[in-house]
């Protein structure tokens, strides 16, 4: 009985060990892509969105600049 | 034990353009215009670089609140002709895309009026956007016939964001303009629901042919007008514009109150209505028009060697 037993707990740390090596191995493998993938629609929508939100804080930038060098240091000054 | 089941989130497909129709782009060209009158009409200078950071914030503040309008109202916009195509209920862009959007704007409009022009532009534009989302949008326009008269006036206040830009104060002259664009804006509206009244009472949207019935809305279009003719006329009378825009004024006016008695007499179909309604936007364009061309006349003048 006790050597039946000892042969069970053997197999089963061989087994492990053996998960442990392959893990290890597939860290170094391309793991397959996962989670949503994007149609060829949905990628030019977000590229579109995505330079018309550049633009945009372009824009705003520009603006501030400008407006700064219009009102001059007291930019921020806004006495009620 | 409660069991959730989360739906997963489709990526977005909306282009640029269904953005840009969230904004209401026609709603946004004439409030624009009119905060442009209203900021050319002002008494001193302002520099152009200030005076077109307001507008772009006044068309971007425009634009939030017609987002939000858009958000809000997505499930009765799917019932009507008229805006079953819109972004939200076209399928082209999720409600909360739609209500980030508008409320990044709201935000970003104010704050940047405040910032680079004066806070009480800034203050007036937040208020406009409330009213227009609040007390319009979510409040008024499912309650009651009267939705469009009270909501009028967040389409009336741009000449005196536009006022207040330029002069950081509110006067007599923007609020007349404010006063103008009011009282047009019942007839202008009515005039559309008369001919958009099955689209109305699918909604449930109370407007007044449905809830009063097409000969009362007739009527109080002609009611409307016979304030608005006068009105339109009163910033020449008052010496605030010049006998061009009295003269203008006088004969739009009468055009206006004519097509309002065809509207009031027409038995069968709709063509007045069509008509009164678009007569009515070129009515508050030349109005506003001729309040630029005197200015800028006068300002000429002005100029002119002695």
């Amino acid at each position: 009985m006790r050597l039946g037993g000892m042969t069970i707990m053997n197999e089963a740390m061989t087994e492990a060990k053996n998960e442990a090596k392959n893990e290890a191995k597939n860290e170094h493998e391309p793991k397959p892509a996962t989670g949503i993938k994007l149609t060829e629609r949905q990628q030019r929508a977000r590229r579109a969105r995505s330079i018309a939100i550049a633009v945009s804080l372009g824009v705003l930038v520009v603006l501030f600049y400008i407006v700064t060098l219009v009102k001059g240091p007291a930019v921020l000054v806004r006495p009620l | 034990m409660s069991v959730t089941t989360v739906t997963p989130v489709e990526p977005s497909i909306a282009g640029v353009g269904d953005y840009i129709e969230l904004m209401k782009p026609r709603v946004m060209s004439l409030v624009v215009f009119t905060a442009f009158v209203g900021l050319v009409i002002a008494p001193g200078h302002l520099h152009p670089v200030i005076g077109l950071t307001a507008l772009i914030c006044i068309a971007v503040g425009a634009g939030a609140a017609g987002a939000l309008n858009m958000w809000y109202d997505a499930d009765i916009d799917a019932l009507m002709a008229r805006t079953a195509a819109r972004p939200i209920p076209g399928g082209r862009l999720a409600p909360g895309e739609a209500l980030a959007f508008g409320l990044t704007l709201a935000v970003g409009s104010v704050v940047v009026l405040g910032l680079l022009v004066n806070l009480i532009a800034a203050a007036l534009l937040a208020g406009t956007i409330a009213f227009y989302v609040i007390i319009y949008t979510m409040w008024l326009k499912r309650r009651t016939p009267l939705n469009i008269v009270i909501g009028g006036a967040a389409g009336a206040l741009p000449p005196i964001i536009g006022w207040a830009a330029a002069t950081e104060s509110v006067a007599i002259e923007p609020i007349l303009l404010f006063l103008i664009i009011f009282c047009w804006t019942p007839p202008h509206f009515w005039a559309l629901s008369l001919y958009r009244a099955e689209d109305y009472a699918r909604a449930g949207v109370p407007m007044l042919p449905v809830v009063a019935g097409e000969a009362e809305t007739r009527r109080r279009i002609l009611l409307y007008t016979l304030f608005l003719a006068p009105l339109g006329v009163a910033p020449w009378l008052l010496g605030y514009a010049g006998a061009l825009y009295g003269v203008v004024a006088l004969a739009a006016g009468a055009a206006l109150i004519a097509l309002a008695l065809r509207v009031r007499a027409e038995q069968r179909g709709h063509a007045a209505s069509k008509q009164m309604f678009a007569f009515s936007i070129l009515y508050l364009f030349l109005l506003f028009a001729m309040l630029l061309v005197d200015r800028m006349s006068a300002g000429l003048i002005g100029h002119l060697p002695a």
